[in-house]
């Protein structure tokens, strides 16, 4: 028994219609259907947030999700946060700067978990980004680099804001 | 870890979600499935097939009622949240709600999953218990409500029946001024709390305590209410000995062991929790 599905969604801005397995999560699907290996899977049952991707803006983790249940959501990857393929995102080159990251497998999640956080809440406290990773394990760095790249990340991203408004101010 | 095979159904109203339910042999509801998926994942859960409510029509929603609050079934844990009508009017349930897992598994996770799936030391199971949550169910013989009271049935077992869907919560709303608190220890942020207490209060004029609720969620098969504690605070002054003396009762509660923790440990973390949180609930209550 494999019951597949035709499904349309849209992955970092493509526009995807394609027949899945019904059982397939999402972080399979990427992975292995979409050759996004960018999202990694740690556990496999929802512990790590290694495959942590947003659906529709909203971090979810891709392998507590069923790929037929994306159809016709707009799903952005840790391949798809950065603004062209030069450019990093500020987080991630914040990520760089503080060394945010070792091994690099929970990086993905991070990211992704973070991008969502960091927009939602522009000014956090070193307690704030902790709790917001709470559900992102690392096993290399301590998590004392990724704390600091976050905050590093929020002051990077409120110069871009500063730099779009017209007096300094907000962007219109 | 990858789920077995099943046959996948997502209806599109709750009447055919019903009659699905009825109808398939060995199914199971799938909500937001931060419990689900992991148990699908590592094969614990083998359905034939699946039904898939979240294409459901109606069933999420949070609405000021008369009295209280409704919250429908499949409404994400991050709606209820970052709820305004959550934080007027059961300001426990705000305040329960950030420790509800993570913020990746709130996005995705609904209210009603976490009750129909029925972990006893989840946050939303005890912050019902103590607010005498009213839940409402749809079957095949028509909708009923359950009290709250009736709604465990041993461990992730609740009474509802196997061909019945979990449609919305009703929350009777305390009085304006009423104190709340929401105490909980777990080994790490957005685990599942080893225990965690509940408590409301409502004061008279005159500083003394006129209605209290204290729940106790993790001790054992489901989440408790402290009857004797409740009852012994009625008409007291609300002061230090007061609390402790209420707290205290909270030893006496069967308390369960597992890898986590020995019941003798649970017994402590109930009456250490259950005096903070009715400490926290005074301070809170209008005019103290």
């Amino acid at each position: 028994m494999s019951e597949k599905r035709r499904v349309s969604l849209a992955v970092n801005g493509t526009a995807y219609e394609e027949t899945i397995e019904t059982r397939l999560t999402l972080a399979d699907f990427l992975r292995h259907q979409l050759g996004l290996t960018g999202t990694h899977l740690g556990c496999e049952h929802g512990v790590c947030g290694a495959c942590t991707v947003l659906v529709d803006g909203y971090s979810v983790r891709s392998c507590l999700m069923l790929a037929v249940q994306a159809g016709g959501s707009d799903i952005t990857t840790v391949e798809g946060i950065a603004p062209s393929k030069d450019e990093l995102h500020p987080l991630q080159e914040a990520f760089r700067d503080n060394h945010g990251l070792q091994c690099g497998f929970c990086t993905p999640g991070m990211l992704t978990t973070l991008v969502e956080f960091l927009r939602d809440n522009p000014s956090p406290t070193e307690r704030d980004v902790r709790e917001a990773i709470s559900g992102n394990l690392c096993r290399c760095t301590g998590y004392q680099g990724i704390v600091d790249a976050a905050l590093d990340a929020a002051q990077r991203l409120k110069g871009q804001d500063r730099t779009a408004g017209p007096d300094g101010g907000e962007s219109p | 870890m990858k789920p077995p095979p099943f046959s996948y159904h997502d209806p599109a109203t709750i009447t055919e979600a019903v009659e699905l339910l009825a109808t398939l042999d060995n199914a199971k509801l799938l909500a937001g499935g931060q419990s689900l998926m992991a148990m699908l994942n590592m094969r614990y859960a083998q359905p034939d097939h699946v039904i898939d409510l979240n294409r459901v029509e109606g069933l999420s929603y949070i609405r000021a009622t008369g009295d209280g609050l409704e919250i429908g079934a499949m409404t994400r844990q991050r709606d209820v949240e970052f709820s305004n009508d959550v934080r007027r009017l059961c300001p426990l349930l705000n305040e329960a709600m950030p420790l509800v897992g993570h913020r990746q598994t709130r996005n995705r996770g609904t209210f009603g999953g976490s009750l129909a799936h029925f972990d006893s030391s989840a946050e939303i199971p005890t912050v019902c218990a103590g607010l005498d949550a009213v839940l409402r169910v749809a079957g095949p013989r028509g909708e009923r409500e359950i009290a709250f009271k009736d709604f465990p049935a041993g461990y992730l077992s609740t009474s509802m029946e196997l061909d019945e869907v979990l449609v919305s919560v009703r929350l009777p709303a305390w009085g304006a001024g009423h104190g709340f608190g929401f105490e909980e220890f777990a080994r790490r942020h957005g685990d599942f709390a080893i225990v965690s207490a509940a408590a409301l209060l409502e004061a008279g004029t005159d500083g003394r305590i006129t209605r209290a609720s204290l729940t106790l969620g993790g001790i054992g098969s489901a989440p408790v209410r402290v009857a004797q504690a409740e009852a012994a605070l009625m008409g007291e002054p609300g002061s230090v000995e007061t609390f402790a003396a209420a707290a205290e009762m909270a030893r006496g509660i069967d308390a369960h062991e597992d890898i986590h923790a020995p019941a003798a440990y649970r017994q402590h973390l109930a009456v250490v929790l259950s005096r903070r949180a009715l400490e926290k609930a005074w301070s809170r209550v209008e005019g103290n």
